[in-house]
Parts: structure tokens; sequence; C-alpha cells
């Protein structure tokens, strides 16, 4: 990952240079959140559905221990491999040993943030082995050696002219094009040869039923299916949480996840995989990676409730005006920056404060994750910690000393009330991030306080 | 009735006729209104930036000015939901709990506790309406568009009865201003987006002024209008209602 070192902030100034391109990226992303309006308010239960399906995510959080190792023994007897990864790199390590088992180096993957999350894709690199990522926006930034910037729209921070160019580049196309349909039917020529010719298959999960040891692939393009169905090996990689108990289950959370995501009632493809064909090798990888911390963390234990849907995305007001990589972790965004400091709080101790508690994102979550509340304590939680910038803290210790002090604050106020009137340079200056784009307000002289005297007294 | 007004701290500095206007409003609607001269701030800037571990001085500060009310009003939705949400005290936690129990918004103690249908206001302008995020989706002073939920809004309701006020439609009705505190510094490139692109859809929308229930998201509205050049005016919506 390249922006390791910059945070939020900077990131997000720099994506502002261009702000027509900026109200572009806003703008679409709005346009999905319409989507998703008109969608969820279709249907007259939508409330009740987001009450239930958070529920239920209840019982699998608290019974998660049970429900893991009653898929697993239900996988098992349907003829497939479990396997359980404590983290990111032993997830890498398990992947690896499968393909060198049947001696593959090139691979299909279809849309998995959770290899985004392990860095799979430069595990594999390193070791030789060629993996082709098969869902079109996921190849388009693969090709562009970009993470996704989205979790759902993975190219969505590009237009059809960087699409074009990266196509001229990579796959030859004519320089200049940039047709949608001609550019489509590119990739689709350049991946069927990748699905001919693989001979195995990675896919993500959306849900895993314990009752039954099956799982749930959704996809609008088909392509996990085609890479699994084409494909020796199907390697399924899923995060601990992604179970639900029953097959029951999925009527309320399949209804959820596409309407929440980008406005369409179902995705194209709701793929049930259950046992291997005959002839094919399929496994399962159960990662932790961090999931257990946070599960034990009651404040935060609701964030693994998330079915990666990005409507809290698309609904953000800074993601919408930030993009996707000012958030420098695989899974951006507000749900991002409450699951990211899990993980690494030194790395991502900005992400809890890109936003402005708007509260967004809690009302269109699917499942209900109070996010916007999980922001405000992750960020005492950092500072706690030592991870708050030595300059904010004395800003917040000359601010806690002033506010307590009735005196010092309204000494404090009318020194800085005459210095606006007076010398409105001390203010108005480089200094003061305020003022850059932005007028400092008017400064009365007397303060309501002090009109509030007078008039008692007359 | 003793209503102890709670003045949010850069609006006792920065807007005193707000305060003015609120205090006008109440005494006007028959509330014994009073002003504890030894309030501050309801320490939520230390809060939202992960500092809450400081805001015992701030806490007991407030405690100590609004304990003896019978309610408390506050012209700003983000002040009274943090007080409502947050305040607590090592010292007097019976009072603080008390004291989240009777902090009202401004707008919300106008509609819900003095049943106001409508005030004898005049404002004979074109006004688009902020919804300010804390009001609305913390106190629930408006439905939100999240939500697949019947619409209502306090103060959109208020402002329907004042004469003469035209309010106009806005593209997104409940979009954050990008104010956000401490993000409005910490954060300035994507605030001041924020911010620019609020003005824009309420400009493009006719608007003579921009109104809220927060003074906090004029402020930074108002900062660009001006760093702008616009003839647009921001105005607390309790100058409106207070307007002869």
């Amino acid at each position: 990952m390249s922006h390791a070192t910059q945070d939020h902030a900077t990131l997000s100034k720099q994506f502002n240079k261009d702000e027509a391109r900026v109200n572009w990226h806003d703008e679409t992303l709005w346009f999905v959140r319409q989507k998703r309006d008109k969608m969820a308010f279709s249907l007259s239960e939508w409330e009740l559905l987001r009450g239930a399906a958070s529920a239920i995510k209840d019982n699998v959080l608290s019974n998660l221990h049970d429900y893991l190792v009653e898929f697993e023994a239900k996988a098992q007897q349907n003829g497939v491999h479990v396997h359980w990864a404590a983290n990111g790199a032993e997830h890498n390590q398990i992947v690896h040993s499968i393909l060198k088992n049947h001696g593959v180096t090139q691979m299909v993957k279809s849309k998995s943030m959770l290899t985004e999350e392990c860095h799979l894709n430069e595990y594999l690199a390193k070791n030789g082995v060629e993996v082709i990522d098969t869902d079109l926006g996921e190849r388009i930034v693969q090709m562009r050696e970009e993470p996704p910037s989205h979790i759902v729209l993975p190219a969505i921070h590009l237009k059809k002219e960087d699409v074009g160019e990266t196509f001229h580049q990579h796959l030859g196309t004519e320089k200049g094009n940039k047709d949608p349909q001609y550019l489509t039917e590119a990739a689709r020529q350049h991946l069927r040869e990748k699905f001919l010719t693989r001979k195995l298959a990675l896919t993500g999960v959306n849900f895993a039923i314990a009752e039954t040891g099956e799982f749930v692939v959704c996809t609008n393009e088909g392509n996990a299916d085609m890479g699994a169905h084409l494909a020796d090996v199907h390697i399924a990689c899923m995060g601990f949480e992604k179970i639900l108990p029953k097959r029951e289950h999925l009527g309320v959370f399949l209804r959820l996840l596409a309407r929440s995501a980008t406005g369409q009632p179902i995705t194209t493809y709701s793929s049930h995989f259950k046992k291997p064909r005959e002839g094919q090798e399929m496994h399962i990888v159960i990662v932790d990676n961090g999931r257990s911390t946070q599960l034990g963390r009651a404040d935060f234990r609701n964030s693994l409730k998330c079915i990666r849907c990005a409507a809290c995305f698309n609904t953000c007001p800074v993601y919408r005006r930030s993009g996707g990589h000012s958030y420098h972790t695989a899974i951006a965004g507000p749900i991002g920056s409450i699951l990211a400091p899990n993980l690494d709080m030194a790395r991502n101790a900005d992400l809890p404060f890109a936003s402005t508690l708007c509260g967004s994102c809690s009302n269109v979550c699917p499942v209900k994750i109070d996010i916007h509340d999980q922001l405000y304590k992750w960020r005492q939680v950092l500072v706690q910690e030592g991870h708050a910038p030595l300059s904010k803290k004395l800003m917040m210790r000359g601010m806690t000393f002033t506010l307590s002090n009735p005196k010092v604050y309204r000494l404090g106020g009318k020194i800085g009330r005459w210095a606006l009137r007076n010398a409105p340079f001390m203010v108005n200056n480089g200094l003061n991030p305020w003022f850059s784009q932005r007028d400092m307000p008017e400064a009365p002289k007397e303060s309501f306080r002090e009109w509030y005297l007078k008039r008692q007294k007359e | 009735m003793k209503v102890g007004l709670f003045v949010p701290c850069y609006i006792d500095q920065f807007y005193p006729k707000v305060a003015i206007a609120t205090l006008e409003l109440l005494e006007k609607q028959g509330c014994e209104v009073y002003f504890p001269t030894n309030q501050t701030c309801c320490g939520q800037p230390m809060a939202n930036s992960g500092f809450a571990h400081l805001t015992e001085g701030c806490n007991n500060l407030f405690i100590d000015n609004f304990k003896d009310c019978d309610y408390i009003v506050c012209p700003s939705g983000s002040c009274t939901l943090h007080i409502k949400d947050h305040l607590h005290s090592e010292k007097q936690e019976a009072s603080a709990m008390q004291i989240r129990q009777k902090v009202y918004e401004l707008v919300e103690f106008l509609t819900d506790v003095l049943k106001v249908e409508t005030l004898d206001a005049h404002f004979p302008h074109k006004v688009g309406l902020h919804q300010s995020c804390h009001g609305q989706r913390g106190l629930h002073l408006a439905q939100m568009s999240e939500l697949n939920a019947a619409p209502f809004s306090k103060p959109e309701q208020l402002l329907r009865g004042v004469k003469g006020l035209e309010l106009i439609t806005l593209a997104r009705k409940d979009e954050c201003c990008g104010f956000g505190g401490t993000f409005c510094v910490f954060e300035e490139a994507i605030s001041v987006k924020m911010g620019k692109d609020r003005v824009a859809d309420h400009t493009q929308n006719g608007a003579e002024y921009i109104t809220a229930g927060d003074m906090s998201c004029l402020m930074h509205l108002e900062g660009i209008l001006k760093r702008q050049g616009s003839s647009v005016k921001v105005v607390h919506i309790a100058e409106i209602l207070n307007a002869i």
C-alpha cells in the first residue's frame, strides 16, 4: 500500500485539487444513494427487515463459536476441506499451500475484500503466482496497481476516459476510445481466456449457513460462478462473521444487501455452493484476523454485523468528497473507519476523525450498526492509547483550561473579539486553517453575557 | 416555570443577537427565563475530539449552573445533544442524569413543551432551511431521508407559520454542511468542500437567507458565503421566529 504514511486529511486535500472531479465523484455516489432510497422505500417492511437482520446478527455474534463448529462439520460432510486462519499471513499461506499442492501458478479470483484485507495478491505475486481479478472493476484497478476505492464499486474513482487509457496500455485497445461497450467487450475477451485456462478459482463469501454448510456468493457479473465452475479447485475465503444460523435467514439478508448496495432488488447472481462437483476440490478458509479482538470490545463488536453493502460509503458526505483511497485501508468509508483501528491503531488513528458525526451512516446501515457512535468512541480510545498528535493535545488542554474557568473564558473571549476587530491579521493569517477558504465571523463589541448583565441593571 | 437559558460559548461570544432572540422569544411565551452567568461551554469540542476525559471541569460547571432549573433550553441542537448524551459527573451524577432529562433544544421546547402551533412572526424572505445533523438525526427534530418512515419537521412546522416567509426546496434536504466541530480545521479541505456544496444548493434554489437551528453550521456557511462575496445571508431560526 503506497498511502500508509499520509493521513486522511492530507490525502483528501490532494483529491480536492481537482474540484470538478470531486463533484463528479460526489454526484455519482449520491445517485447510488438515491437508487438505494427508491428501492428500500418500495418495501413497507424495510425498517422491520433492518431490525430483523440486526437481531439475527446479534444472535450470531453471541453464539459464534457454536455456529462456526456446526458450519465446519456440515461443510466437511459435504466433502469440503475447511481451514482456519488466525490472521492474514496464515490465510495467505493456506491459499498458497493449496496452489502448491496442485502445482498451479496461475489463478482467477472474484471480488473478495477479505483477500484485499490480507494483501493476498502481493503475497502470491512474491511467490510467483499470477492472480487475475475477474470482477471488471477489480481488474481495472489491478491493471493500474491501485487498491479498490470502494468495496462494491472498486473502480468508482475512475472515469471511462481513465479506463480507456488503462485498457489501451494493458489490452491494446484503440487509444482514446472510451466507448463503454467497446471497452467491456475488450475486457470480456481478455477475461474469457483467463477463465478457460485457469485451473484454480478463489471467491469471497457473502453468507455461510451453519445448518447446511453452504455458502452464498453474490455478484452482478457472474464472474464468481464462471471462475468456480470452470476450475478444478475452488477456494472460498470468509471472515468468520459471515455466518448465518439458517438458510431461511438468507431471505432477510438477500433482500437487504443489493437494495442497500446498488439499489437493485437482488444481485444478478446469488449463487449457492454446497459441495464440490465430481472431480472438483473445494476449500473454505475461515479467517479471524483481528475479528475475535473486535468481538471482545463491547463498544465495537457490533461492527462485525457488517454485510459489506457500502451504503454507508455512498451516503457519507465525507467519503463522496474524499474518495476511497484517502482512507488508506482495504475497507474505506465509515465502516472501514471503525474496523481499521482494531487492526492497527497507530496506522489508522486518523480514520475515526474523518467524519463530522452527522449520523447518516448509522441510519442507512441495513444491519443497524451504530457507526457514528462507534466513531466517537474510537476517538476516545485512540486518544487514551496515546495516538493523538502533540499539537492537538496541547490545543485541547488549553481549551479545557479556558472553558473550565469562567473568568478565563470571559477574558479570552474579550481579547479574541478585540483582536478580530482591531488586529484581524493576528487571526486572519496562514496559521488559521479556518481562514484559508472562509471568513471569520464578525466580532461584536459585547458578549451576550455582557448585554444580559446590563439589561438586568436597567 | 423556571427556564434556564443555555447559551453555547460561540453564540455568547460571536452571535449574542441569537441568544437575545432566544431569550425574547421564550419571554414572549410567558417563560421565566434565567441566564446562569457563570456558564461557559458544554464540553463538546473536547469530547468530539477524543478528549472526553478532560471534560470533568466543564461538566461540573454546567451542573452547578443549571441544576436548579425546571427546564434548560438551548438554541443549538448539537450542544443540547451533547449534554443529553454525555453529561456525566463523578461528584454529582444524580444531578447530571436529571439535567439530561430536562435539557431541550429551542425548537423542540417550543413545539413539544410549550405546544406552540404558530408564532406571531414576520419575515418576508425566501429562506432555505439547513437541517443541522445533531438536531435532526440526534434529537429527531425532523425525519431523516435515510429512513422509510413518515415525514415530519418541527422547525419547518414553525417556519411555515411565519408571515411572508417562503421556504425553498433543496436538492439534498438533509446533507451535512461539513462544520463538524474541530473537523472544520483538522479536515479543512473536506469541510470547506461540503460547505460550498451546501451553499450552492441554497443559492441555486433562490435562498435569500439560510437558516438552521445551529449557529455553528451557519457560522461555517457564512464564512464561505462572505468569502464568495455572496449576498445570501445566514440567520438563526430563533431570529426568524422572533422577527416582527
